[in-house]
């Protein structure tokens, strides 16, 4: 249980170091970077209460496709980053303040309001056992199968949105006209000359 | 012993955290894509921690429908990133003020 404890808090510093590093580096590849150690510790952390297929999840779609696409962008794009990280000091008062006060509400409401109804003990343990995997896709498949359908329809509405939104027919591009290559007949290409043959000099 | 509060206390940080980083860096847009990314990284937490704290696994299958929308909306909002900055040559959210009266 110690060594538990002392992993958790060795993963929760690091986690929000890295979200420090996410909204105060100056170079957006660094805060690409920053936010994949991010959801990397908090796969970690997910991994310690034994959500482990979430956790997974987290590293193989979010470390391996969303940061990815994050990065590609940020390296796409060529942003001046000056003339963007100008404002960063004129608003950080006005971000302190409302970071403050939204932590004062949360941390009264964690640690102060919920003292009757939550106690600060550990979470009780799995019956032996106990598969992650196994349990989240029995419910997954029979009681929220509808929700998991949406879900997929939700997938694809993406793909189609991002690529309609990016693609672009850039004019003068030499392509294949499939059909009319597939419906062409002999008589199109071949033409049979009736000639004389020639004399012999 | 590490419980349920100590995990709300690491969502609330990283939730902060991401309030914090919107209001500072409101002029990039993918900066600001990057903190939604983190808020809702905090509250699949709070979703895990609750889940682990009741034994129920329905606050998990949330956390994954949760993730499916984020990548939805990541990818979605990537392209518009990038229409955008192919037609406006800029991210910056201060210059979008074309709808302003």
């Amino acid at each position: 249980m110690l060594f538990q404890a002392i992993l958790f808090y060795l993963f929760a510093t690091v986690l929000i170091g890295a979200a420090l590093g996410v909204v105060f580096s100056r170079n957006p590849v660094h805060a690409v970077m920053f936010l994949v150690l991010t959801f990397f510790q908090s796969a970690m952390l997910w991994m310690l209460v034994e959500a482990e297929f979430l956790a997974i999840v987290l590293v193989l779609v979010y470390v391996g496709a969303v940061m990815v696409l994050f990065l590609f962008v940020v390296m796409m794009l060529d942003i001046n980053t000056e003339s963007i990280r100008r404002g960063l000091t004129r608003y950080a008062p006005l971000g302190a303040i409302v970071a403050l006060l939204m932590a004062i509400e949360l941390v009264q409401l964690i640690w102060l309001r919920s003292q009757a109804d939550i106690s600060p003990s550990a979470f009780a343990a799995n019956p032996e056992g106990y598969s992650n995997t196994k349990a989240l896709g029995s419910v997954l498949y029979t009681e929220h199968v509808y929700a998991f359908e949406i879900a997929a329809v939700v997938l694809l509405l993406a793909i189609v949105a991002a690529i309609t939104l990016t693609m672009r027919k850039r004019p003068g591009l030499k392509v294949q006209n499939i059909s009319a290559q597939v419906a062409v007949q002999a008589k199109d290409r071949v033409r049979v000359v009736k000639m004389d043959a020639e004399k012999k000099q | 012993m590490i419980g349920l509060q100590h995990y709300l206390t690491i969502s609330a940080m990283l939730f902060v955290l991401s309030i914090a980083g919107i209001v500072i860096n409101r002029r990039n847009l993918i900066l600001l894509l990057m903190c939604i990314e983190l808020m809702l990284l905090a509250v699949n937490f709070n979703f895990i921690a609750f889940s682990r704290h009741l034994g129920d696994d329905t606050g998990q299958v949330f956390v994954f429908f949760i993730l499916t929308v984020a990548a939805a909306e990541a990818a979605i909002g990537l392209a518009i990133l990038v229409v955008l900055f192919r037609n406006r040559r800029s991210i910056n959210v201060q210059e979008l003020n074309t709808m302003k009266g």
